[in-house]
């Protein structure tokens, strides 16, 4: 399962990147969303397949799966969703500023 | 946020509670099973968005008279310092330490450090969560 | 023990003047700060004798042992002269600014960074070790900096400042480099260790090199030329610092330097050449300098630069002393190493001085223009009584200190060109010859300072205050430093046993304990050649200096109008300039232009290795699937692709969830319990705030792009996914090491818990979540501060207030 689990994350990094090229704000914080995705995946698969127990001592005797990338996801998981927040909350305040969600015409906007 | 949903109001009130105790079970149980302080700390914070959601601000925090913000901070000094106590008495910085001890209702129970440091995680979770929804919501 | 008290004692007290100032803002302040470097001097003075009879003071305290880098602390004969005068000079500075600065002026300010520098002074003489060293040197020219600038208001001690803080922190480094050199020859940071290993380096092909970059360090650090052009513009300082950082203390630093390595370097032709000739050149072309000018302040600094090249000078003359045959000839070049420390405890006493009298002169007038002074020698006579003290010492007049020291100059000069071991011919000459004509422009400035300001016409008409004498406070200062000058002309052998000699042996320690090295100083020795070139300094300044209206158009031809000031701005101003234009070249202010930067490099530098070095090897082997899986695997697909090309932006969050909430259960087939709770949890909470959102924000339009603009977003996007996919392929065929993570499978032994995963985020690598914590409270902060906190419609912008 893992050539599609690889195969899938390339969908979405294309995707992602797509997204984040584009001009509107909320299409590219959907970009940075997506592209985490890609990533919690990516390390996920590349941690070995679902060769082994889950990593709780008490519920077997092993083998375990890799727990490295799994505590590794999980702190990544937490900043994606604070970046995100962060994101979302810049982008509503550019709006309210700036009257405007274009990047295009963000630079343009001068304060008096 | 002002919702006037009679069933939805009732039916929170005790689901609520239900979230409650999962979330501090889950905070609890993360040494040996799943969970920890970030699970416990986001189906905290989870059960108070959920309040909110139903009630409105005000009413909300008459009963959690809580400042978000200075939970999360002190969420995050507690987490930092529970380290440094390690690091005054010699060890390694955030070395953490645990125990058997037999308590009398509990009987023999394992204690361990990491308790404080993954509370100081669960706060920060919560604090900021709530911090985040909260003045979002404040600014409507 | 005490030693390293001494060094941090004025940081302590830097830190505790704050507090201090609190309790006692005004200038009574200054007296506890004056406390400082009175006890530290006392404490010096106490261990005089035993320094003098050979005995050092050492003391290590282990810092970063595994780098080699201790707190090594010694004193001997060489650094007690520094610390004495970084202490006696600091307490009467110190004194002199009571009187001196108004109680208008933030005084907490300024005596914490006199502290920070007055430690960080005491810790460049004391070290040791060279990387401590080096630390305490880059923290004077930061106190420097920050004591030029303390007029921050004026546009002149900004730019002042930050002259200074490049041109010596520029040579700082290359000093650093240096010394990193020396390490990977000698395996050691200590000095003393380096100087026992001296003679096998110099065969090392490091040590020219490591030679050049010490002396850079030196140079830059104590103006010589072409490095001087600091010094000027770093006189916007207040008065008080001048006379400390900028004529006593600082810029001996790099004599300091130069001295310490004289047992390293010394007795190569290199280092021979390179001192003697940048110091005399400095000796030359400061004095010419200082003749010209009009403010009385920079006449001193270009004073002082070319009196640091006297004493750079003569460090390189006698460290030909290392190299020469017989014992006498050692002995009789050794003795310009002598003069030249002698001669710099006489400089940073007479310039001391002046400085002070000049600052008296600009507090009382308002000016220090000497085309608007004259006459103030019936209205200040303690002060012109002072000023002339030190003007003639200076000068090189009986019966003052500087006599004594520039006959020495002459007899070192006239030494090195009779007989060095470098040449044989008559290039040596030079040095006599061009010392004996900067001599001359030597006296012609310190008539200017004393007939220009207080002989000749007032010129009432120029000066808006009625000046009188200064008050008595301001006073104490200089006159305890003219006691010196006049003291020391009197019995140098006073100073020559107790302070200077014991230094010798730290400068030339192949010499110590031969007789003779210590010279015994004579105001009159007869008619010989140094006292025929004083007297021929006296007739040819005193003439040019009647005639000199009719000479001074001379400064208005090249080369002498030439200024290094203009080489300076033209490379500060090139690099901005130049920097401004490449940047303005790339950075659009377009947020999709960087991105286009950064997937472009990505491409180019992952994909173009992964495809040109031939590690591109997919591994396709397929393993059992289920169909459960294949399921999520194409829902994940198609919500993905659908993405870009929905109408609503509801829609796209709402797909956005999907792919969260599916890789949700991906995890679960991973068997990854804790991810699958937190992803879910996490996932709710997003889309919540996104619909949160959506509350302020306006309904996303059709991306109205042109076609080529699309077509290239597409070709990066699939780029970028391609070298994605084929880097995961790739790796994934590959098992270069083994995994470590068996080590985390012992986590009940090791950390008590039976849930790996967590007993990694919160034990086995704990800092990584602590400090994830801390960013995740940094972003609610964030997001609290962009919404709360923002500025009220039509309320102005932050600056505003």
């Amino acid at each position: 399962m893992e050539v599609h689990m690889i195969i899938l994350t390339g969908v979405l990094v294309t995707v992602a990147v797509y997204l984040l090229l584009s001009r509107n704000m909320i299409r590219m914080i959907l970009g940075t969303a997506v592209l985490s995705h890609a990533v919690h995946l990516l390390l996920i698969t590349m941690g070995g397949a679902a060769e082994g127990h889950v990593p709780l001592l008490g519920e077997s005797d092993g083998p375990y799966v890799d727990a490295l990338p799994q505590a590794l996801i999980l702190t990544a998981i937490v900043i994606s969703f604070a970046t995100t927040a962060f994101l979302l909350v810049l982008a509503y305040r550019t709006y309210e500023e700036t009257g405007t969600d274009d990047l295009n015409y963000l630079r343009r906007v001068r304060r008096e | 946020m002002k919702g006037n949903d009679v069933i939805l109001r009732t039916v929170s009130r005790i689901v609520v509670f239900i979230i409650l105790t999962f979330g501090v079970e889950l905070f609890l149980s993360g040494h040996n099973n799943p969970g920890g302080g970030f699970i416990g700390g986001l189906v905290l914070s989870s059960a108070l968005v959920l309040l909110y959601v139903v009630f409105d601000i005000e009413t909300v925090h008459q009963g959690v008279p809580l400042d978000f913000k200075k939970v999360a901070a002190f969420g995050a000094m507690l987490a930092v310092l529970s380290g440094t106590a390690a690091a005054v008495l010699g060890h390694p910085f955030l070395s953490q330490g645990f125990g058997y001890f037999d308590l009398p209702i509990f009987g023999v129970t394992e204690l361990t450090t990491v308790t404080i440091f993954e509370a100081g995680v669960a706060l920060t979770v919560i604090g900021t969560v709530e911090t985040i929804i909260l003045s979002i919501s404040k600014d409507v | 023990m005490l030693v390293v008290l001494g060094v941090f004692f004025p940081f302590a007290a830097a830190g505790l003047i704050p507090l201090l100032y609190r309790l006692i803002p005004n200038r009574r302040i200054g007296w506890f700060v004056m406390a400082v470097p009175l006890v530290l001097f006392a404490g010096l003075l106490s261990i005089v004798p035993g320094i003098a009879a050979g005995k050092t003071a050492n003391v290590t305290v282990p810092w970063i042992p595994d780098a080699g880098i201790d707190l090594a602390f010694h004193i001997d004969g060489l650094s007690m002269i520094f610390g004495l005068l970084i202490t006696g000079v600091g307490s009467l500075v110190v004194l002199y600014s009571i009187h001196y600065l108004s109680e208008r002026e933030s005084l907490g300010h300024f005596y914490a960074y006199l502290l920070l520098f007055m430690g960080a002074m005491l810790g460049v003489v004391f070290s040791d070790n060279l990387m401590v060293l080096y630390a305490f040197w880059e923290l004077t020219s930061i106190s420097s900096f920050l004591l030029i600038a303390f007029w921050y208001h004026r546009k002149g001690s900004r730019y002042g400042a930050r002259k200074s803080m490049l041109i010596t922190v520029f040579g700082g480094i290359g000093m650093l480099a240096g010394f990193l050199m020396l390490y990977s020859m000698t395996g050691t940071f200590s000095i003393r260790e380096t100087i026992t290993l001296a003679p096998e380096l110099s065969e090392q092909p490091l040590y020219l090199a490591a030679m050049i970059l010490v002396m850079l360090g030196a140079f830059t650090k104590s103006a010589q030329f072409p490095f001087h052009i600091w010094l000027p513009d770093a006189m916007e300082a207040p008065t008080p610092v001048s006379a400390y950082l900028h004529s006593a203390t600082m810029v001996k630093a790099g004599i300091y330097l130069i001295a310490r390595f004289t047992p390293i370097f010394g007795g190569e032709s290199t280092w021979f050449w390179t001192v003697s000739l940048i110091g005399i050149v400095t000796l030359l072309w400061g004095s010419f300098n200082a003749v010209k000018q009009n403010d009385l302040k920079a006449l001193l600094a270009y004073s002082t630069i070319s009196q640091l090249g006297l004493i750079m000078s003569l460090l390189g003359f006698g460290s030909a002393a290392l190299a020469a045959g017989t014992d006498a000839e050692q002995v009789l070049l050794a003795q310009a190493g002598f003069a030249a420390l002698f001669y710099m405890v006489n400089h940073s006493t007479f310039k001391g001085l002046l400085f002070m009298i000049v600052g008296i002169v600009d507090h009382e007038l308002g000016t220090r223009d000497i085309r608007r002074l004259g006459g103030l020698m019936a209205l200040m006579p303690v002060s012109f009584t002072l000023a002339v003290i030190g003007s003639f010492s200076m000068a090189g007049l009986p019966p003052f200190n500087g006599f004594l020291g520039k006959e020495m100059f002459f007899q070192a000069a006239v030494t090195v060109s009779s007989g060095n071991p470098f040449t044989a011919d008559g290039a040596a000459l030079l040095f006599p010859v061009v010392g004996w004509i900067a001599s001359v422009f030597t006296f012609i400035y310190c008539m200017i300072i004393v007939y220009r300001t207080f002989l000749g016409p007032r010129q009432p008409e120029k000066v808006d205050r009625l000046p009188h004498e200064a008050p008595k406070g301001m006073l104490v200062s200089p006159a305890v430093l003219a006691l010196f000058v006049v003291g020391i002309f009197f019995f140098p052998n006073l100073a020559g046993k107790y302070l200077i000699g014991p230094a010798m042996p730290a400068v030339f320690p192949t010499l110590a304990g031969k007789p003779g090295l210590v010279p015994h100083i004579q105001a009159w020795h007869g008619f010989n050649t140094p006292l025929l070139m004083t007297i021929g300094v006296i007739a040819a300044g005193i003439i040019l200096f009647v005639t000199f209206r009719h000479w001074r158009l001379i400064y208005r031809f090249p080369p002498f109008r030439w200024n290094l000031d203009t080489v300076y701005r033209g490379l500060i101003g090139g690099m901005e300039t130049g920097s401004t234009l490449i940047t303005k070249r790339y950075m659009s202010g377009n947020l999709r232009d960087y991105f286009v930067y950064i997937y472009v490099f990505f491409l180019a530098a992952a994909g173009g290795s992964l495809f040109l070095k031939g590690a591109f090897k997919p591994d396709f082997r397929m393993e059992t699937i289920a169909v459960y899986e294949v399921t999520f695997v194409l829902i994940m697909t198609f919500a993905a692709l659908a993405m870009p090309f929905v109408k609503s932006r509801i829609t796209a969050t709402l797909l956005n969830g999907v792919l969260g909430y599916s890789i949700a259960i991906f995890f679960i087939f991973f068997r990854a319990p804790d991810l699958a709770l937190t992803q879910t949890v996490i996932e709710t909470v997003t889309t919540v705030l996104f619909l949160l959102c959506f509350h302020f924000l306006p309904d996303w339009k059709p991306e109205r792009a042109p076609a080529r603009t699309k077509i290239i977003n597409g070709l990066i996007a699939l780029g970028a996914g391609a070298v994605v996919t084929g880097f995961a392929l790739t790796v994934k065929g590959y098992v270069v090491f083994d995994s470590i993570s068996g080590y985390f499978e012992d986590s009940y032994t090791l950390a008590g818990g039976k849930n790996i995963v967590n007993a990694i985020l919160g034990d086995f690598r704990a800092f990584d979540t602590m400090l994830e914590v801390v960013v995740l409270f940094i972003a609610g902060i964030g997001v609290y501060t962009l919404i709360v906190l923002k500025a009220k419609k039509g309320g102005g912008d932050i600056e505003g207030k």
